[in-house]
């Protein structure tokens, strides 16, 4: 069968039969680390991986520990164990329903929110175990970005501000929260855009746009760790260049964990990558080599596009 | 007002054939069914009659109102005399109106938020949620002239006696305060149901992203969930205003239905009228219609000239609101 010899396209979609056979004949040729070059570049990962660098430091901040994830009676997550590091970033990936957004959401206790959800194993922020932290400020130290573009019904300014201000109030002068508010756009990169408009409402700004404020909003709370949810889903190509190149930015000052779907965006800008399939996590490695010379079959036809 | 949905059953295009190219894209309802056609052609007849008998109450009362509306009217008070023009105007009546919506919506905003605000971002404990659906939904059932008998045995208590006039613990348990607060039941579930509306049309990620950032729930609901509803809420409090300047029952019943304010003597100033009887416009009108103790139609119909313009501001007011809210954006789902 030629279609493994050649570089395949990207995103390339197998008939049936065509991953039955790949699944039969592959493991001759795929087993083994550096076997051939047919299995360095599985999915056309060739050059493709943007200039970022490796990570100049890399601490732990966060441990996921033998965790298991629950709705109902349909375990969504099954025993993941990851570390969490700032200085670098972990991409989750994995298709749809295989558990990455809700494992990410059980990072910050956003799964509490669902009343069939139940949770088992540890999670730890900085060796405290997250249930031991009050959830509000657990959340401000773990941050959270969404799919969708989400700003508040507010202008710019309050969006950022809505995060300074204590529970609801709205005691602190505008004055007093400026500079932090500034601060916050500008490592969002959104400052320059939107300097003299502070004011204006923030579903007016474009979608990249509405995703930096969010970003924005999630920096203001000074977190830890940020969580993305597939930041870039809903956005054009161009927004999501400017987006990536953020996320690398960030790196150095929070620890980064976004869920995506696109692999092409995770070997851009992750460090290590976990490829989750159907509730557990099949692998974790580092981007070259998950993407490079995965160990596990199920990645090697995942990243090849053979499902997913 | 209800437009005609669909075009009306026309006769065929010129050259009807979809042989002409680029032609076809839409469908024409002369390529339909005959049973179609008449069932768009009836739908057709009805909306055209439902707009024909608005514009008729509107343009008859405009021109009845014209004729009869008098500026004097709107600031002399009713007043016995044996012509139409010795009794005098409805003064009363349009403050009396005035009151009991400004009472009457002040009362039902809060409540009715309240329980909206339970009702979606709550909603627990499971029964007690349905239960309190069940309980509005038959609220806006009941004819307000059952809410209003049910009115007078609460109000008629010695307890609420500060309510309204009372002498030698005997209460009258007629006043603005009695019929407001059950005219706040006739709006309370037009409240509710658009608050609700307006929670529900707020994506879930958008909950989360204030939770996600340590807000609690307390402080998303107050500062993001309850101003971007705002737009109903204000619909909702629009339309409540509607049914409380419309009723009449309660006002007849619980208002006690004088031709003129009746303050009560010795208590201070807003507080003598408020615990008194008094009159509404919607009750001016029955008086002064045939069948009323006034009798003098004239003034009737300048008063429900009066009333339809309040009504159709408050119309053009919900138009207003829902322009502004589309201006400033929404999220996508």
């Amino acid at each position: 069968m030629e279609f493994v010899t050649p570089p395949p396209p990207p995103i390339r979609r197998l008939e049936l039969e065509d991953v039955k056979a790949a699944q039969q004949v592959a493991p001759p040729a795929q087993n083994g680390n550096g076997n051939g070059s047919a299995a360095a570049s599985p999915g056309g990962f060739t050059g493709a991986r943007r200039s970022i660098g490796a990570p100049q430091f890399s601490i732990r901040r966060m441990e996921i520990d033998d965790v298991s994830v629950s709705y109902s009676d349909r375990e969504a997550v099954k025993s993941v164990s990851l570390p969490v590091r700032q200085g670098e970033v972990l991409a989750m990936i994995g298709p749809s329903g295989c558990g990455k957004t809700t494992l990410l959401r059980s990072l910050n206790r956003l799964t509490e929110l669902t009343s069939t959800a139940t949770l088992r194993g540890r999670i730890l922020l900085d060796d405290v175990d997250i249930t031991q932290i009050e959830p509000t400020l657990l959340r401000r130290r773990v941050t959270m970005v969404f799919q969708q573009p989400n700003p508040f019904p507010m202008s710019v300014f309050d969006n950022i501000a809505y995060v300074l201000r204590e529970q609801g109030s709205r005691r602190q002068r505008k004055k007093t929260l400026e500079p932090k508010v500034h601060s916050a756009l500008d490592r969002a990169g959104l400052f320059e855009e939107v300097k003299d408009n502070l004011d204006h409402p923030a579903l007016k700004l474009s979608g990249g746009q509405q995703q930096r404020l969010c970003i924005a909003r999630a920096l203001a709370a000074e977190p830890e760790v940020l969580l993305l949810d597939e930041p870039c889903s809903a956005l054009d190509p161009q927004s999501t260049q400017v987006i990536e190149d953020l996320i690398v930015k960030l790196r150095d000052d929070v620890a980064v964990v976004i869920v995506t779907h696109n692999l092409q965006q995770a070997y851009r800008i992750a460090d290590h990558v976990a490829f989750m399939y159907l509730g557990e996590l099949v692998e974790y490695n580092s981007a070259t080599a998950l993407f490079g010379s995965p160990r596990e079959q199920r990645t090697q036809e995942y990243v090849s596009g053979a499902f997913g | 007002m209800g437009a005609p949905v669909a075009t009306p059953p026309a006769a065929p295009p010129p050259g009807g054939s979809p042989t002409k190219p680029g032609k076809a894209a839409v469908e024409g309802s002369a390529t339909w069914r005959l049973t179609d056609r008449i069932g768009l052609a009836i739908c057709w007849a009805l909306g055209l009659l439902f707009c024909a008998i608005a514009v008729a109450i509107a343009v008859y009362l405009f021109l009845q109102g014209i004729k009869y509306l008098r500026p004097s009217m709107l600031v002399t008070p009713a007043s016995a005399g044996f012509t139409q023009s010795e009794s005098g105007g409805f003064s009363d009546a349009l403050f009396g109106t005035l009151i009991v919506a400004v009472m009457g919506i002040a009362i039902a905003l809060p409540i009715g938020i309240g329980i909206a605000v339970w009702l979606v971002e709550y909603g627990r404990p499971a029964g007690l949620a349905r239960v309190t659906e069940s309980t509005i939904e038959a609220i806006a059932g009941i004819p307000s002239i059952v809410l209003a008998l049910f009115g007078t045995v609460i109000f008629s208590s010695t307890a609420l006696g500060f309510l309204s006039r009372s002498s030698d613990g005997v209460v009258f348990g007629r006043s603005f305060f009695a019929a407001s607060v059950m005219l706040s039941l006739v709006a309370l579930p037009l409240v509710v149901a658009s608050t609700r509306e307006g929670l529900n049309s707020i994506p879930r990620h958008v909950r989360e992203a204030s939770y996600a950032v340590g807000k609690t729930k307390a402080a998303t609901t107050r500062r993001i969930l309850i101003p971007a509803s705002r737009p109903q809420i204000a619909t909702g409090a629009m339309l409540g205003l509607g049914r409380i300047i419309g009723d009449t029952a309660i006002i007849v019943v619980l208002l006690g239905a004088t031709q003129n304010f009746a303050p009560v003597e010795g208590a201070a100033f807003p507080f003598n009228y408020l615990r008194g009887a008094g009159t509404t416009l919607t009750n001016f009108v029955y008086e002064a219609s045939p069948t009323g103790n006034l009798n003098q139609p004239e003034k009737a119909y300048a008063a429900a000239f009066v009333l339809l313009l309040m009504v159709l501001a408050l119309n053009a007011a919900v138009d207003v609101v829902h322009r502004r809210a589309r201006k400033v954006g929404a999220w996508s789902s």
